[in-house]
């Protein structure tokens, strides 16, 4: 099973899962609606006709309880994976997320893990009702205790699921729902993958960074090729993980370009985008000609989807901040 | 079970996924047969006019779902959430409230709606990606549709201690008598908040009817998945009557839950309604029922349709002639009309303006933002 083929990202989180669950036999799927449906968006596609209904677990319709069950799941030495349908249906879940997912480890003085993933499709672009289009990973790269990743492609989506799932600690897998069917990429199983908390130039420039992560990756892309065509070099780098920051690549790239721009779907107030711009500034302030620019939500509800698409950032808004920052 | 009769029957013998016909506490004044049958506790005397006035209601309350799954299909909405074969359990919960009276929804509920006196067309605004509800709550005393499953049942419940406080409970003045009225489905029921809200109900004796549409499936989660009990008995634990009522006949729940809403208002507290249907479309336009449903399961509940069954009746003891139908039918076609026309017309939002709804004042540094996005905006204008 080693001959590359081209897959979606919900296939590449599909096949991830099941090589995860083939791997360790105490992976365990939870979530509304993953048995027989295969989730909404069939990432968990077949997944419970081959594992079974005690592996794959159609729950009852409540957040708290799937994650405050996977607690005792996981201080019972399983491995939880846990879908939450969609990123506004979090928050039922919330409590047992930050007060205990986030905090077994702390409080037992480290004799406890908690190896539990929590998928969430997030961001927006599909179209759809209030509370299916959020961004809420600031919330949770704020907890200690919590790791959050976020993929952006059907490789990583194959690798990153894993690895996840391997880790001793809670993460919040964060996947971009707009990019599950969206581009097809080739898949190597023999590759050597990535490690999970890393970030990754993902094109090589030279006159200003772009950060990127989830779905603003392919928008960053865009944008840096529409540069190039006016002769301007853009780096863009694809965080891949929120909490831990993985800085360095950013740092180097920074201090060579001395111009960067912050672009996610989130709120730009108090989201990562200012973690991001305060320490760059704390790491490279001799090298910057410019300040951090941040692109992203306005300070409102996600608004209705007719008119989404103006209120996500897009490649011209990437392409506007860069321009600012060359306006300094 | 042997060794453990002392619990009580075998759990599969009270409640099995055979259970379709709702079991023996199953209150009915209508067959699926259009036979009328009574009941010692929720009789009613209707008057021809009011059945044909429920049915009526049904017809175009499925006239506004068939609608408006035909303007998803056309691309017009982006999603609808379907009723089909629930509309005799919310017309019947719809009829049997008082303008006074106030409704929290979930996002299913337009013949709730549409007896409300709301605008069916300005049910399409949230699934269009128009808006996000858009009516005023307090007009019609119909709620916004909730999306998040379950928390408007707690709102239901502050909304009902609030009554209690402005002493319009109990009064003994029908026209000032009010109670509330929370919608829910089966899967809701598993929610922390509806428990919650179970539990502020009952202990605070707030005039509020927890009306559960049982519709068998939460999108692919058949009921077995929320409850090993009948739905309706959970209320007991919680310290209030529950009843199950036949949710295809429309007779049964109007009575069923006027009198839930008249012990409401008469200052009893709370109870619990659930009205035992089926989900006769997918869950959602988005939705593919033949991954996990039998045919079989839909092809038995359609012999148990809501308004094939009134219809016999009335048809039956000669309550209705062609003349009804037809002023019936071109009724129906007029809404239709205005729900496609209406629909295509309803304006997309102003994104400038959607910076003044975040807050009651707008505050600087949204007044900021909306400033430089126009600004922004202002700055494509003619390149294209
Ligand atoms: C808190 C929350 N979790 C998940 C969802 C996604 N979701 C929407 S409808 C639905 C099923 C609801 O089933 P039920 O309560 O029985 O109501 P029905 O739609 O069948 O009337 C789910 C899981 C949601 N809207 N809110």
């Amino acid at each position: 099973m080693s001959t590359n083929q081209k897959i979606t990202l919900a296939k590449g989180l599909n096949m991830g899962l099941r090589k995860a669950m083939e791997d360790d036999d105490k992976v365990l799927l939870m979530g509304e609606d993953v048995g027989k449906l295969g989730g909404v968006f069939r990432i968990t596609d077949g997944l419970q006709k081959d594992f079974g209904e005690d592996r794959v677990i159609d729950s009852p319709l409540a957040e708290s309880g799937i994650v405050g069950t996977a607690v005792g799941m996981a201080l019972r030495g399983y491995r939880p994976v846990i879908e939450i349908q969609f990123d506004g249906f979090v928050y039922p879940a919330y409590d047992q997320i930050v007060c205990q997912v986030a905090k077994y480890t702390y409080r037992s003085q480290g004799k406890v893990k908690m190896p539990i993933v929590i998928r969430i499709p997030f961001g927006g672009g599909i179209g759809a009702v209030e509370h299916h289009s959020e961004s809420p990973e600031a919330q949770f790269a704020h907890t200690p205790g919590l790791k959050v990743v976020a993929c952006s492609n059907p490789v990583d989506g194959y690798w990153m699921i894993q690895q996840a799932i391997a880790h001793d600690d809670p993460v919040i897998f964060l996947e971009p729902k707009r990019q599950y069917h969206a581009d097809k990429a080739e898949l190597d199983e023999t590759a050597t993958p990535e490690p999970l908390f890393t970030s990754r130039v993902v094109r090589a420039g030279t006159d200003a960074t772009v950060l990127a992560y989830g779905p603003t990756v392919k928008t960053a892309l865009k944008a840096a090729e529409a540069a190039a065509t006016e002769g301007r070099h853009l780096e863009v780098i694809d965080l891949r993980t929120l909490s831990p920051l993985d800085m360095g690549p950013v740092l180097e790239s920074v201090r060579r370009t001395g111009r960067c721009v912050v672009t996610h779907e989130a709120h730009v107030n108090l989201g990562m985008g200012a973690e991001l711009a305060a320490r760059i500034t704390e790491h490279c302030f001799y090298s910057l000609e410019a300040p951090v620019l941040r692109v992203g939500a306005f300070d409102m509800p996600y608004p209705p989807s007719r008119i989404e698409e103006e209120y996500l950032p897009d490649l011209d808004r990437v392409l506007d901040a860069v321009d600012r920052t060359f306006a300094y | 079970m042997s060794e453990h009769e002392s619990f009580g029957p075998d759990l599969a013998e009270v409640f099995g996924p055979s259970q379709s016909d709702g079991g023996p506490d199953l209150v009915q004044l209508l067959t699926p047969e259009g036979e009328r049958v009574h009941h010692p506790e929720f009789d009613h005397d209707f008057s021809a006019e009011e059945l044909r006035g429920l049915y009526r209601d049904m017809v175009l309350t499925r006239r506004i779902d068939v609608e408006a799954t035909a303007l998803q299909r056309h691309g017009e909405l982006g999603i609808w959430a379907q009723l089909l074969g629930q509309e005799a359990a919310q017309i019947g919960a719809g009829r049997a409230l008082r303008p006074q009276d106030y409704v929290f929804p979930t996002y299913r509920e337009h013949g709730v709606a549409y007896c409300k006196g709301v605008d069916p067309l300005r049910l399409l605004g949230l699934f269009r990606g128009v808006d996000q509800g858009g009516w005023d709550p307090n007009e019609n005393n119909f709620g916004l549709y909730t999306i998040v499953i379950g928390a408007q049942t707690l709102h239901a419940t502050g909304y009902a201690m609030g009554m209690q406080r402005d002493g319009v409970v109990g009064t003994g003045d029908p026209d000032r008598d009010s109670a509330v009225i929370a919608h829910f489905g089966d899967g809701a029921s598993s929610q922390g908040d509806v428990n919650e809200a179970f539990i502020f109900a009952a202990s605070y004796n707030a005039p509020v009817v927890f009306f559960c549409q049982n519709n068998q499936w939460a999108i692919s989660e058949p009921i077995e998945r929320q409850t090993r009990i009948p739905l309706y008995q959970r209320a007991l634990g919680f310290g209030f009557p529950g009843i199950r009522v036949d949710g295809n006949d429309v007779l049964a729940t109007y009575a069923v839950t006027k009198a839930a809403l008249q012990r409401a208002r008469e200052g009893n507290g709370p109870s619990f309604v659930e009205a035992y249907t089926y989900r006769m479309g997918a869950h959602t336009t988005t939705d593919d029922p033949t991954r996990y449903r039998l045919n079989d399961e839909l092809e038995h509940w359609k012999l148990k349709d809501p308004i094939e069954r009134l219809k016999v009746y009335l048809r039956r003891n000669g309550l209705v002639d062609q003349e009804f139908f037809d002023d019936l039918d071109a009724e129906a076609k007029e809404l239709g009309h205005h729900l496609r026309e209406g629909c295509k017309a309803l304006p997309d939002p102003k994104p400038l303006d959607q910076f003044g709804y975040v807050f009651s004042e707008m505050t600087d540094e949204i007044a900021a933002q909306r400033d430089e996005f126009a600004a922004y905006l202002a700055s494509f204008e003619g390149s294209h």
